[in-house]
């Protein structure tokens, strides 16, 4: 199957724009690094709504803050590891602890930021964002499901976190398929276990399914954009519909989405689970196709934790009979 | 420029209501039995001008889109401010003795529960910028609101408050008017012995404001400066009030222990008796 590709940022960029002309309390901030984020769509559109104030990060987030508070939709458009890093503070204890409108952008998410390397390389970003009261924590998995995010973002009365990536990934979803807020949506149907996608590796467990077939193994896939607040349903209803989840994320395996979906299946549906991310290492340089398979995010490696799980499934079920 | 003086009446007034937050100040404390007295006592003069004199707002209408915004940067004054917003008339009196209880309105840190409060806060360093993205939101939309923000001299440790420095000054945010409590303590000590911030009117004007020093505790002085900033174009202005931490109680003045220990009982009524309050009915209640 030949897909086109599109990059997420593009998807953002694009959203933001189209958003400014609709309603004109959207207004966008930028830390330095408006073309990489593509707010540079926004910002050559509405000049007059763009604010650019600099490496400063903190700031970025409090100034956005008051302009919430003075009733403006704000967006924050920098790198997510240095606006959930740095001005983690202010996205907790002004943003969050007040419920401000505040949209926090994080761009160059995951490991697939490249040859940057380590420093700009966001991988424990989910985890951070997640643990906050307030905080809606979004993982879009391609160009349409970015734009979707974004302008659910828009209209959504409270603090959000989109985090996307820089290169162009395959566009697997359409612009017909639905986005609903806290809302997994089904990828393919399966009975032996389930992939749980959350991000742009949605092609990767796509490839993942087809040699699972070959296996003559039948994996369900999902994807779950949302992270915060989690479908805890559907999670919990293909835990106990097919008895193994392999998680799949471009993100520590400590903390981020894996963990979260574990949290709601160890409660109601407790099976074995494999995750896929980053296993409690920094990034390095290199092509993003190098660091996929140096970091384990391949469809190899996401087929090989699935017939892993199966084993723990298997040994459990031995177990009881 | 031309700054008419504060008619007398009114600086009388003014005055009997400092000495009233005083007294709140003092009663609050004691019955939370935690709290910071060294800075809210500091800060009454300033405060007392911002809100019954500087200050565009009606309390009976906390969300009056026309009002000027407070932003309480040293968000641990929290006996000061919400002292000064039951004398304004935001909270009712009796309020005040919930403070920092569990359940209140009145946490202990300022926030949003709270009419008149229009952010939490207590983390030092972010109300600056705060302030300042509220200035520029108003400048966006032509409204001639301001924006205020009260900040100590401690907290000009915190990074942060630079970056919204320069970003204020870049901007020429003149609706935008910063008051720094130059009470010259913190926890440690001397603020000038734990970390040096002096010079400091030289590092603002370096960042494009517009500085005013005065002794924050002189009423007319404070007065002065607000209608100052307010008739500044171009820049925003800085407030630099120095004060006496614990202004009022003798054996609260200019010691850092005061910073974040609240009185005994014992020590409230030795206050109470120094600040010249009496039991007329115009405080909460009387201690026992």
């Amino acid at each position: 199957m030949t897909m086109t590709v599109r990059a997420t940022r593009d998807g953002y960029g694009e959203a933001l724009r189209d958003l400014g002309e609709q309603d004109e309390r959207i207004v966008v901030l930028g830390a330095d690094l408006t073309a990489s984020t593509r707010a540079d769509l926004f910002a050559a559109r509405f000049p007059q709504r763009f604010i650019e104030v600099g490496i400063a990060e903190q700031n970025a987030i409090n100034v956005a803050a008051g302009l919430a508070m003075a009733g403006k939709i704000p967006f924050v458009s920098t790198y997510a590891v240095f606006v959930t890093g740095r001005a983690l503070d202010q996205i907790r204890t002004t943003v969050c602890y007040s419920n401000l409108n505040v949209k926090v952008v994080g761009a160059h998410g995951g490991i697939s930021v490249g040859p940057d390397g380590a420093t700009h390389q966001a991988l424990e970003d989910i985890a951070i964002m997640r643990s906050l009261p307030n905080m809606t924590v979004i993982v879009p998995c391609d160009y349409h499901e970015t734009r979707k995010a974004i302008s659910w973002c828009a209209r959504h009365m409270g603090p959000t976190y989109v985090r996307f990536g820089r290169e162009p990934v395959p566009v697997v979803t359409k612009p017909e398929t639905p986005f609903i807020w806290g809302k997994a949506n089904p990828v393919c149907g399966g009975t032996d276990l389930t992939i749980l996608n959350c991000g742009p590796l949605l092609k990767q467990c796509l490839d993942a399914v087809d040699l699972l077939r070959s296996a003559g193994i039948s994996a369900r896939l999902l994807n779950v954009h949302t992270v915060k607040p989690l479908d805890r349903e559907a999670i919990v209803k293909a835990a106990r519909e097919t008895g193994a989840l392999v998680t799949v994320e471009e993100h520590q395996v400590h903390g981020g989405f894996g963990s979260a979906v574990a949290e709601a299946v160890v409660q109601e549906a407790p099976v074995p689970m494999r995750f896929i991310g980053i296993q409690d290492r920094f990034g390095e340089s290199g092509t993003p196709e190098e660091l996929f398979s140096a970091f384990g995010l391949t469809a190899s490696d996401i087929a090989r934790a699935a017939e892993d799980v199966l084993r723990v499934k298997a040994r459990y079920s031995l177990r009881e009979a | 420029m031309q700054i008419a003086p504060v008619d007398s009446a009114k600086l009388c007034e003014l005055h009997a209501l400092a000495k009233r937050i005083r007294c709140h100040i003092i009663e609050l404390l004691v019955e939370a039995k935690s709290g910071h007295p060294g800075g809210s006592l500091s800060g009454v003069e300033y405060g007392v001008g911002l809100y019954f004199y500087a200050l565009r707002h009606d309390p009976r209408r906390p969300d009056w889109p026309e009002r000027d915004r407070v932003i309480w940067s040293r968000g641990h004054v929290g006996a000061l401010i919400f002292s000064l917003l039951a004398e304004a008339g935001y909270i009712p009196l009796e309020e005040l003795l919930t403070f920092r209880k569990f359940g209140s309105r009145l946490q202990g840190h300022p926030t949003t529960k709270c009419p008149g409060i229009e952010v939490g806060t207590g983390s030092l360093g972010q109300g600056l910028s705060v302030a300042t993205g509220l200035a520029i939101g108003f400048r966006m939309d032509g409204k001639s609101n301001r924006a205020y923000c009260l900040m100590g001299d401690g907290e000009s440790q915190e990074g942060s408050v630079w970056e919204a420095v320069m970003c204020a000054g870049h901007y020429k945010l003149d609706n935008l008017c910063a008051v720094v409590d130059c009470n010259a303590l913190q926890i440690d000590g001397r603020v000038e012995d734990v970390m040096g911030i002096s010079p400091l009117a030289d590092k603002w004007r370096a960042f494009r404001w517009n500085v005013l020093e005065v002794d924050g505790n002189d009423l007319a002085q404070v007065l002065r400066a607000y209608d100052q900033a307010a008739q500044t174009k171009g820049q925003p202005t800085v407030i630099l009030a120095h004060t006496v931490k614990g202004k009022g109680v003798s054996f609260m003045e200019d010691q850092a222990s005061w910073h974040g220990k609240a009185p005994t009982p014992e020590q409230g009524r030795t206050a109470l008796l120094e600040l010249g309050c009496d039991r007329d009915g115009r405080l909460i209640r009387g201690l026992p």
